[in-house]
């Protein structure tokens, strides 16, 4: 306690100098729009309030859609310092826009990237200040109640133990989870990564529409299984509930963001907090058992409580396989999100009974081997996994302009979502019939 | 009743006078202010081709040759007729019971069937899920003792479950204050005649109520239509308000589709709304003399005593189960998996209360206002329509109901482009006035205040004014001294409802609140429901909301009873 003083008040100091250099001192009302909790917001709140006396940190809670049509409607009049939050796409919006102003931090001991994937916006409109993976989180009591597996791998969620017991929120819905399948599908290839999201999309409950729901359901007791960022699980057991998590070895690990909002009616109170939060001291609050957050600051993990991990020693962030590139994925972004949608969200009771099917035949065949059967039910697995776009179709300018309106001349997006559409609900049903003709062989 | 050949829409009619015509000028101009101008900003994308200007409709084209929303467009009908059923089934008896017999208590049960519409958003429904979802009490309990689940909440039929209980107060309160508006002194008639039981209600209560009835019911009807919370939290994603909803926040502000959707909603409620006013059309459910000055409410006997009272429990019973869901979690340390918490703490409560209070003072500050607002504007446009015949006033009406259809989220980006670009003389934008907070709640809330106190005034008979005017007395002096104290219960039923709705909306307000110490209770409880520790400390500021609608809605329903009761006695 009194190290975190004497670290505070040293950190204040060596800002507060920093600041005088610059001739302006932060004081007065800091805003922040952010998607994060109040558990999250709170102690940074006290702790900058109290290295910087005369400062006050004006919180405005908005989930980050809302976050950012907010700094975009408002920006004639613009009353907002800061934006923070997780997914890095929301602020790719915000800068190919024009509302984040370029800041580069005074920090040390912040590398330049975790495993593949940069911390810091390289034009420097935005910099990360905590590392998030992403992975599965379970309700011990469920799984034990119901005797299922405890999960390792994406994969394991599409066997048939886990059919109906695993929830997740659509990749449109939750920045977090479209950064989860579009590492999927950078990691594994476009047809192969979209055979496991579907695989294992076929096994969900439900796909949610709020990121959070997902731990609530799991807190809950309402699913087993969960496909969240990893502090949500993390903050769960904090607050004590009995849940697990783990981090499957196609996973990707990505910075939480924060940056200056253009035309910030208190740019200097803005770039103090970004600085607070990236020193010594900011960094050490992301252990608070109810925020759990892992530090970009290597040097900060010699403080970390016990049983949360430290990402810059996660072996396989240096697998080239977990290369995530940034340009290919904002590419593509739309339609990624878009065809989860079609061909998944809103088609999932079709895809749930042909993997019901899938899995049931596949008992059979256990049951009774028959190479007919097997010949049928890969087949249908074949059919579930289909595309109706390939990797450089999803990519092409023709389809960017179908989601953002753009010159080019194509189909518009309505159209596009309807083929798709139709296209699922053929190939799901087309399975669904082979499947049920396997468990008929090997009857 | 005097009668069906005597049409109300003719009664009345008079020469506008310049007040009047005043009167729908400013009603007119403050909804072109706050609905229709910040609304169209926002939905006039549906007409235009993605990404460039001008005017086209084939996005309506693309909405009907698309599977999903044709899909969503008929789940919706279906759910929201079926959520009418049950719905009407809930609030009949606790209606007609409370109003027509000597029954203890008859305010508390109509205050605790108030209650359900005050589900605070994500608190209510994570209460839901903890008892009646797949793993929620009721099934683990089910689970153990006969080893099978019943699906309460799966499906369309689970998102009609929830919506019947969620908005069967619509019904009830409106309902119930027609019952008691009815001249006793018809049913007396019938029972002279000989009728009594099923065939007297059937016969004469309930079509002398049908004002209150159909007002009730239409308002399930589109509220359920364009609700997305219920559907959402129970993962029916295809239903057309959830598929608006999903496309305007998640595909983005510059698609056309979610506003196309939008349009039909507010078209599909209008066509609602005027359905509704056909079926009531060239019928006068007015009657001369008001509710208290009949008989005294009728006894209940034996059988008839204990099915009454057995059937208002299980409906109370089903309805309030949410609440205790929600007390439960507000005192619950860990509660997962299992039909019970692991352990209870006060700890929850402390803490909401030594950082809400902000937001318990502003929520009673923004929700009073609206409601105030609400009933001025609701008699106000009541009165054009029904009393002096203007065609400005159904035009009115059929404004101030598109409302309903708006989704939130659009109203709330409306007012951002529309007033954002304003600044007041303090320097300060006009959209970050708490004030237009209370604005956004008052134009959202406004139909449900229009519909009771249109309600109210369908049933005053038109001689009573009349013989009033006869009499020397001026326009203005008659409504003061004739139509609103005549009116009153029926407007008391309008706070109440736009009151205690406002109370936990958010949608809206969730766009629009830009300081901390301007939030409403909603708005934080939001903030509090987005991480683990914050859930029972979200359920603690949902119960104190429940608590202090609850409490507000008891109290006017006092005054209500206290002011028919008196208004008997000087009678006799």
């Amino acid at each position: 306690m009194i190290s975190r003083r004497v670290a505070l008040a040293a950190a204040a100091l060596s800002v507060a100098l920093a600041g005088a250099a610059h001739g302006q001192a932060p004081s007065g009302k800091v805003t922040v729009v952010t998607s994060f909790s109040k558990e999250v917001t709170d102690p940074f709140k006290a702790a900058f309030e109290k290295a910087f006396p005369g400062t006050t940190l004006e919180v405005q809670n908005r989930n980050t859609n809302a976050g950012v049509k907010f700094i975009e409607e408002t920006k004639s009049n613009n009353g907002v310092d800061l934006f923070w939050a997780s997914a890095p796409d929301a602020f790719e919006v915000l800068k190919a826009k024009g509302l984040l102003e370029a800041y580069k931090p005074k920090a040390d001991g912040i590398p330049d990237k975790i495993g593949h994937f940069p911390i810091n916006d390289p034009q420097g409109f935005y910099s990360g200040f905590a590392a998030s993976g992403y992975g599965i989180m379970w309700n011990d009591r469920y799984v034990k109640a119901n005797k299922l597996p405890e999960p390792k791998e994406w994969e394991d969620l599409a066997t048939a133990p886990y059919f109906d017991h695993v929830s997740m929120a659509a990749p449109s819905r939750s920045g977090t989870t479209h950064l989860t399948i579009e590492a999927i599908l950078q990691s594994a290839g476009w047809e192969k990564g979209w055979g496991i999201v579907k695989a294992f999309s076929g096994n969900l409950r439900g796909v949610t529409e709020r990121s959070f729901g997902v731990p609530d359901a799991v807190n809950s007791g309402q699913v087993g299984y969960g496909i969240v960022i990893d502090f949500f699980g993390f903050s769960a057991q904090g607050a004590g509930f009995p849940v697990k998590f783990v981090y499957p070895s196609l996973s990707t690990i990505v910075p939480a963001n924060i940056g200056v909002v253009k035309n910030a009616p208190n740019a200097a109170g803005a770039k103090a907090f970004v600085d607070f939060i990236l020193s010594e001291p900011g960094q050490a609050i992301l252990f608070d058992p109810k925020i759990r957050r892992l530090p970009v600051r290597t040097a900060s993990y010699a403080k970390a409580p016990a049983g949360l991990p430290n990402p810059f020693e996660f072996k396989w962030l240096a697998d080239p396989k977990s290369k995530f590139d940034v340009e290919k994925s904002e590419k593509r972004f739309a339609a990624v999100d878009a065809l989860y949608d079609q061909l998944v969200t809103f088609q999932h009771e079709a895809l749930k009974a042909a993997t019901k099917a899938i899995h049931d035949a596949d008992a059979a065949i256990a049951r009774k081997p028959s190479p007919e059967a097997s010949r049928l039910v890969a087949e249908a697995r074949a059919l579930v996994a289909r595309m109706p776009v390939s990797e450089a179709e999803a990519a092409s300018p023709e389809m960017a302009a179908a989601f953002t309106g753009g010159k080019e001349k194509g189909p518009r997006q309505a159209e596009l979502e309807q083929k798709w559409a139709a296209y699922a609900k053929e190939n799901y049903a087309a399975a669904l019939a082979k499947a049920q003709a396997a468990q008929q062989a090997a009857k | 009743m005097s009668g069906s050949a005597f049409p109300v829409q003719g009664a009345g009619r008079g020469i506008a006078s310049p007040g009047l015509a005043l009167l729908a000028l400013l009603i007119g101009l403050f909804l072109a202010a706050f609905l229709v101008i910040p609304v169209v900003t926002v939905i006039f994308v549906a007409f235009q081709p993605k990404g460039s200007t001008g005017f086209t409709l084939i996005n309506f084209v693309d909405f009907f040759s698309t599977d999903l929303f044709r899909r969503s467009f008929w789940n919706s009908a279906y759910v929201s007729l079926m959520s009418v059923v049950i719905a009407s089934l809930l609030a009949l008896p606790l209606a007609y019971y409370t109003t027509r017999f000597e029954f203890r208590g008859a305010a508390l049960v109509q205050t605790l069937g108030v209650i359900p519409l005050i589900m605070p958003p994500f608190a209510g429904a994570v209460a839901m899920q903890l008892l009646f979802g797949r793993n929620g009490t009721v099934n683990l309990l089910l689970d153990d003792w006969f080893g099978f689940k019943v699906p309460f909440m799966e499906g369309l039929n689970g998102v009609i479950f929830v919506e019947a209980v969620h908005y069967f107060p619509f019904i009830l309160v409106n309902l119930s204050t027609s019952l008691r508006n009815i001249d006793r002194a018809m049913e007396e008639a019938a029972q002279n005649l000989g009728c009594s039981g099923f065939r007297l209600f059937r016969r004469i209560v309930f079509p002398l109520a049908m004002p209150g009835y159909v007002a009730g019911a239409s308002l399930v009807f589109i509220k359920v239509f364009d609700d997305l919370a219920t559907p959402l939290l129970l993962n029916v994603k295809d239903m057309l308000a959830p598929q608006a909803y999903l496309r305007i926040t998640s595909v983005g502000l510059a698609d056309p589709m979610g506003y196309v959707i939008s349009v039909v909603l507010i078209v599909a409620s209008l066509l609602a709304m005027w359905l509704s006013t056909l079926a009531l059309r060239g019928k006068d459910y007015a009657t001369v003399q008001r509710g208290g000055g009949g008989t005294v409410k009728r006894p209940l006997r034996g059988i008839d005593r204990v099915l009454a009272y057995g059937a208002i429990t299980v409906v109370l019973v089903l309805v309030l189960a949410p609440h205790v869901g929600l007390f439960l979690l507000s005192i619950a340390t860990i509660w997962s998996f299992a039909p019970l918490p692991d352990g209870y703490t006060a700890a929850h409560y402390a803490r909401v209360l030594s950082e809400s209070g902000q937001y318990i003072t502003n929520t009673l500050i923004y929700a009073g206002l609206a409601g105030l607002i609400d009933v001025v504007i609701g008699s106000a446009i009541a009165y054009l329509v029904l009393r002096t015949g203007m065609p400005a006033g159904r035009w009115l009406d059929y404004v101030a109901t598109a409302a309903l259809a708006v989704p939130g989220v659009v109203l709330g980006i409306g007012f951002l482009r529309t007033y954002f670009g304003v600044t007041l003389p303090s320097g300060q934008s006009l959209a970050a006035f708490w004030g237009m907070i209370v604005l956004a709640l008052a134009i959202r809330r406004l139909p449900y205040a229009l519909r009771a106190c249109m309600a109210a005034m369908q049933q005053i008979s038109v001689s009573l004014e009349e013989a009033a005017q006869n009499l020397g007395a001026t326009r203005s002096r008659t409504v003061r001294r004739i139509v609103m104290p005549l009116m009153l219960s029926g407007v008391a039923a309008g706070f109440v409802t736009s009151f205690a709705t406002a109370a936990v909306e958010l949608s809206a307000t969730m766009m629009l609140v830009q300081t901390q110490s301007d939030a409403p209770l909603a708005y934080g409880l939001y903030v509090f429901m987005q991480s683990p520790a914050g859930r029972g400390a979200g359920a603690a500021l949902g119960v104190i909301a429940v608590v202090i609608v609850g409490l507000s809605t008891y109290v006017s329903n006092r005054l209500v009873e206290r002011d028919m009761a008196a208004r008997s006695e000087a009678k006799e």
